[in-house]
């Protein structure tokens, strides 16, 4: 495996699954009652959180410490950064503290990819920007595979603001990798222009799609990413692109649902949508759990290549 | 380059796992409150053979499981990062219980060292016996083991490698000289 993790696209099959089986054996150790492993001890982990997150940091530190790792978090604001701090200095005050890997997540897109270069240790992305979030994608591929048994052939339907989405451009690559075939639904105001060189299908009727869907997910509406007219109105948007009752109904019956949170109830998803046995929301948080520290294991719990 | 010699082969492997759960039988009286933990791969192989022997001589079914001990290995950093094996208890788990752990080849002992640390984690067992195949010498910590299948004098140079039938489609104990793999 690579020393660093930043594109979902950087990982080849083997990678992907050498990941997936980690964290299927690591998945026990969260059932039982001393929940810590010994692996990581003496390593540092440092969490550089540019962005506001709190289910990502949470899952990261929860991770490093189920294995052991001394954790550093640093998050932005009222730090040095508010001072007009560079990312290069922040770097190099972090290697300069022994940091072993940095987990960053940052608004602008390549950020973790710069980071690489200046430091030492491994470097996790934990969301850039509009780009990349690969260890949401790893996660949702886990949880997936522990519901519907494996994922090549299995079609995969990504509805929503694909635009914005680190999420869902990360899902395609390592969904691809994998063998899944995967369908993005969005209005066309709400897709990248380089989506045709995407490994997917690309729609805008997620009616036509449904049927024949054995994953749906759900993407957020960012508002706070909505700065021009995308759609006309919330209402709209949920009328054609939000998963309700109904559309749940037209899924087929082992067909599940997903969403990475944070989620507007009523908006892409319906409450009784979310709250059902087939939704894999809550899951997806505990499985992200187990993704990171198999990440983080297999990154930082062998010889570490210089 | 390398020079290989059976030391056990298939009816050896046989006869010395049937001692060995007759062993068990009789130092635990009868097996009682007994859990195998095998050590994976190849000792959670043998751990439910000597399930499967133990049950057939005294009709009781003893708790088989694995216990993977990758996590807690001491030289983790010398090699890249492995993939794991399985940790599999029973559902009555360990506490209480007189666990033996079971592997294929004893040699520096350091295995041994993390599975203990491993079941620390996973409970509090009454006791803890191990079983193994091979006893190869050449210990590194203050380890021994309380059922050994076979007692090989071996040079640190050498290799036992063992194969079995459910992974390797054989059973028999090599002995290999200089390096080979």
């Amino acid at each position: 495996m690579n020393r660093h993790l930043i594109s979902a696209g950087d990982l080849s099959r083997d990678d992907a699954l050498l990941i997936l089986d980690t964290a299927e054996e690591l998945a026990r150790v969260s059932e039982r009652s001393i929940k810590k492993l010994p692996t990581l001890r003496g390593r540092t982990v440092v969490n550089l959180f540019f962005e506001d997150s709190t289910r990502t940091r949470i899952s990261f530190e929860a991770a490093a410490k189920r294995l052991s790792a001394d954790v550093i978090n640093f998050s932005a604001k009222g730090s040095s950064v508010s001072k007009g701090e560079s990312l290069k200095d922040t770097a190099l005050t972090l290697e300069a503290m022994g940091a072993d890997a940095v987990v960053i997540r940052h608004s602008a897109s390549g950020a973790p990819h710069r980071l690489a270069n200046w430091v030492h240790g491994s470097v996790v992305n934990a969301g850039d920007g509009t780009h990349e979030h690969p260890t949401q994608a790893l996660l949702d591929a886990f949880s997936m595979r522990r519901r519907l048994g494996g994922l090549d052939g299995r079609r995969v339907t990504v509805v929503g603001d694909v635009l914005h989405s680190r999420v869902a451009r990360s899902n395609v690559l390592l969904l691809h990798t994998l063998g899944a075939q995967v369908t993005l639904v969005a209005p066309p105001t709400l897709l990248p222009v380089s989506v045709d060189t995407w490994p997917c299908e690309v729609s805008y009727d997620l009616d036509a799609v449904l049927p024949k869907s054995d994953v749906v997910m759900m993407l957020r509406v960012q508002k706070e990413r909505m700065n021009a007219a995308f759609f006309p109105s919330e209402r709209e948007y949920s009328r054609r692109y939000g998963l309700d009752r109904d559309r749940f109904a037209r899924m087929p019956d082992d067909a599940i649902v997903m969403h990475p949170g944070p989620m507007n109830r009523g908006m892409e998803i319906a409450a009784e949508v979310a709250d059902s046995a087939r939704s894999t929301i809550v899951e997806q948080v505990a499985n992200g759990v187990t993704i990171r520290m198999a990440v983080l294991y297999l990154l930082l719990g062998g010889e570490i290549a210089q | 380059m390398s020079e290989s010699r059976a030391v056990l082969e298939g009816p050896d492997i046989h006869r010395a796992l049937t001692r060995i759960a007759h062993e068990i039988l009789e130092r635990t009286k009868g097996a009682d409150e007994v859990v195998l933990l095998g050590i994976p791969t190849r000792g959670a192989t043998l751990a439910r053979r000597l399930g499967d022997r133990i049950e057939r001589f005294e009709g009781v079914k003893i708790p088989v499981g694995s216990i993977d001990i990758t996590m807690y290995r001491d030289d983790l950093r010398l090699r890249p990062a492995r993939p794991l094996g399985r940790t599999e208890l029973p559902p009555d788990g360990i506490d209480g219980k007189t666990v033996v752990l079971v592997d294929d080849v004893l040699y520096s002992g350091r295995t041994v060292r993390a599975a203990l640390d491993a079941l620390n984690d996973l409970g509090r067992p009454t006791a803890v016996q191990l079983a193994t195949l091979v006893d190869r010498g050449h210990r590194e910590l203050p380890i021994r083991a309380d059922y050994v299948g076979k007692n090989l004098p071996t040079a640190k140079s050498e290799k036992v490698k063992v194969y079995l039938q459910e992974i390797d489609g054989r059973d028999a104990v090599l002995l290999m000289k200089e390096g080979g793999r």
